[in-house]
């Protein structure tokens, strides 16, 4: 599984306003959070989950393997090299803004140690019935309603997307068994492929759903590498902003087209990722059209 | 959406201003504002005629985006009068929206050979990556595979000369040329990195008849979100002029971009209009472009795309619902989220319901759906129950819910 649920979880930046929050919600749902960090905040308490000041000492003290950050965006390179420095296995990067340099220069301080990054710009992720990292879903109760435990792993670029997506599974019968929002940014830690990839060794995921928008080329990419290596996952895709492929206007610079590659419109990524034998539904309610295509 | 419009684009002679800092060469420029001082800077760069055809002249409107050759906007003079005569123009245009200020007035170069070289991030490699291309001009992206160089670098280490001379061997680069692109790339590069860029390109770089390498163009857009560590670099180039892309924004939109910036609490605005008669109140951001999409689908005209979002307050969410109900040719609002966390269902509910007041409608009749499932949706719906709406659940899909929407509109 992507997230061991015997991992203990830190939570850096815990002291903030919104980490507060997302860690009360996070306990109250079950995620072990066994420690936080805020720099010169070391002694305090947060919903009764103990403050340090390094991860240095948190992991002395608390051995977790998992990281959330919740820090400002000018703190967020810094944090994650911090927490890649003291052995964390999977690190979720919440901050929004982070400058994409920044981004580049810690997924590859991450590559070097094998660290997971999922984000940054991301609500979270959920394992149904076992863990939540970050405010996906929100409150318990509206968390209860909308994931429930199952075979379906549900990757997201919008956030808000995530939990709709589950939601709807969830009310027409169908349990996930994990639901990511890998972050809403055109520079990400794991994106799509790397994900498929470590779902690919998760006995408890047999389809997954992808939601994917206009810009980048992360669809382009899974296809490319389903057209490769076919997957024993079945694998079923939802595009929304059709509509932006017909705006007028939108111009790119030759650098961007270049390395591009024609990619990023949605019919594009829709026409190859049907290629590489991924059902794509047309209309939202046609995902789950593919799911019992799949179980069939 | 995605955020390809959280850039800052830079004029070109604020772009060469900031690249010289790294050790990049241009050609000599004035930036003027009227045609008289156009005359005075042809003036000025006759004097330095050395490396110049017989004192002639390059000048371009500044303007925050490319393809200003083929708009008409760049001009060649021979005399200062010409440039005086060319410069007027150049100030009396008005292209995509932009009212043209001023005018680069530059030496024209006599040069033997022509290139391409620019950086930007390749997003699945998750790298910056040089590009260098023998077809330099306008068209080069359409560079044959053998005339275009692309390596990716480490963001730590930079790109070492020894890349910059290996990609320009591999295009058939030799002798001075190649170390000297060796050196232009990693300063290129060096830049890239050191201001936060999203864009640098260079188009053309040329080589004079001297065997130098001069900028005569350059491209530089910088992120937004890098901009609270580039202030100093970015108040010595002067004011940076809002980038355009597309069309010039519409009244509506400009109006809800006001709204938006009324409290930075949420967002309830990224507006874009169309021609219908739906107006649509959507978000979050993958909601909304899932609906827009869903109801041209189902043979629905939406009045505006949007993206609400982050729990905005009232008052916006009443102003932009006033503002996108008074769109001539509106017949009813539709508004549609994704399951909620953070935004409040009762708050935008509230919102809505002040909103068709201002507007001088009726909720029962302005509403054509209300699907906002998740926090504070038992409030919200008391809200609209007493207004005689009544709110749809998270059962209905955003998709049905985009099928009723069109359904009452019709």
């Amino acid at each position: 599984m992507l997230l061991d649920p015997k991992a203990g979880i830190l939570v850096q930046g815990i002291t903030g306003r919104e980490a507060t929050g997302m860690v009360e919600d996070a306990l109250a749902y079950g995620s072990r959070i066994v420690a936080g960090v805020t720099p010169g905040k070391g002694g305090q308490q947060v919903h009764g989950v103990p403050v340090f000041d390094t991860v240095a000492e948190a992991v002395a003290k608390h051995q977790p393997t998992v990281s959330v950050i919740s820090v400002p965006a000018p703190a967020v390179l810094d944090a994650a090299l911090e927490s890649f420095a003291h052995g964390i296995r999977l690190c979720l990067i919440m901050s929004e803004r982070v400058p994409r340099l920044d981004t580049c220069k810690l997924v590859e301080a991450a590559k070097r140690v094998g660290c997971t990054v999922i984000g940054p710009n991301t609500l979270g992720l959920i394992c149904p019935g076992v863990a939540k990292l970050g405010t996906i879903g929100g409150r318990l109760d509206n968390v209860k309603q909308s994931f429930k435990s199952g075979k379906v792993a549900v990757l997201s670029r919008s956030g808000g997307m995530t939990t709709e997506i589950a939601s709807f599974l969830t009310s027409r019968g169908i349990g996930q068994s994990i639901a990511i929002g890998v972050g809403g940014d055109p520079i990400i830690g794991a994106n799509f492929t790397e994900l498929i990839e470590l779902l690919e060794n998760d006995s408890s995921t047999d389809a997954v759903v992808i939601y994917g928008e206009p810009g980048g080329a992360a669809e382009e990419q899974l296809a490319e590498r389903l057209k490769k290596k076919p997957s024993r996952l079945r694998i079923n895709a939802f595009l929304s902003g059709r509509f932006v492929d017909d705006l007028e206007g939108v111009r790119f610079g030759h650098a961007a087209v270049i390395v591009e590659g024609g990619r990023g419109s949605v019919r594009g990524k829709a026409a190859a990722l049907r290629e590489a034998g991924v059902f794509v539904a047309d209309a939202f309610d046609d995902i789950l059209k593919g799911l019992q295509a799949n179980a069939e | 959406m995605q955020n390809e419009e959280c850039k800052m684009r830079l004029l070109e002679h604020q772009a060469k201003k900031l690249l010289a800092q790294f050790g990049l060469a241009f050609t000599r420029s004035v930036v003027v504002s009227s045609p008289e001082a156009a005359v005075d800077a042809a003036k000025q760069l006759q004097n330095f005629s050395f490396f110049t055809l017989h004192s002639a002249f390059v000048l371009k409107a500044q303007v925050p985006f490319g393809g200003r050759g083929k708009a008409g906007a760049v001009r060649f003079a021979v005399t200062p009068d010409d440039a005086r005569r060319e410069a007027g123009e150049l100030l009396a245009m008005n292209l995509r929206g932009v009212q043209v200020t001023s005018v680069s007035v530059e030496e024209k170069l006599a040069f033997t050979r022509e290139f391409y070289a620019g950086v930007a991030w390749d997003t699945q490699a998750k790298l910056p990556v040089a590009l260098l291309s023998i077809a330099g001009g306008v068209e080069v992206e359409q560079s044959s595979h053998e005339n275009l160089a692309r390596r990716a670098f480490d963001p730590w280490m930079g790109l070492s000369p020894y890349i910059g001379r290996e990609m320009a061997a591999s295009v058939g680069l030799k002798g001075r040329t190649l170390s000297g692109m060796g050196a232009f790339l990693e300063k290129l590069a060096q830049a890239f990195l050191a201001c936060d860029a999203v864009t640098m390109e260079i188009n053309p770089v040329v080589e004079t008849t001297d065997g130098v390498l001069i900028g005569l163009d350059a491209h530089v857009e910088i992120e937004d979100d890098a901009a609270y560590r580039q202030k100093e670099r970015l108040a010595a180039i002067g004011d940076i002029a809002p980038t355009a892309t597309g069309r010039a924004p519409t009244a509506l939109e400009l109006e809800s971009q006001r709204i938006d910036a009324m409290d930075h609490r949420g967002v309830a605005g990224r507006v874009v209009e169309f021609d219908g008669d739906l107006a649509l109140l959507i978000g979050g951001g993958g909601a909304s472009l899932t609906v827009f999409d869903a109801v041209r689908r189902h043979g629905g005209k939406p009045a505006n795309y949007c993206e609400v979002g982050g729990n905005p307050t009232e008052e916006k969410v009443a102003a932009l619902t006033a503002l996108l109900l008074s769109k001539k040719g509106v017949k009813k609002m539709a508004v549609i989220m994704n399951v909620v966390n953070n935004t409040r269902a009762d708050v935008m509910a509230r919102g809505v319901l002040m909103g068709i007041e201002k507007a001088g409608r009726k909720p029962s009749e302005a509403i054509s759906v209300f699907r906002i499932p998740g926090s504070w949706e038992q409030e919200a719906r008391d809200l609209l129950a007493k207004a005689g709406v009544r709110a749809l659940g998270r059962e209905i899909s955003l998709d049905e819910s985009a099928r009723l929407a069109v359904q009452h509109v019709a």
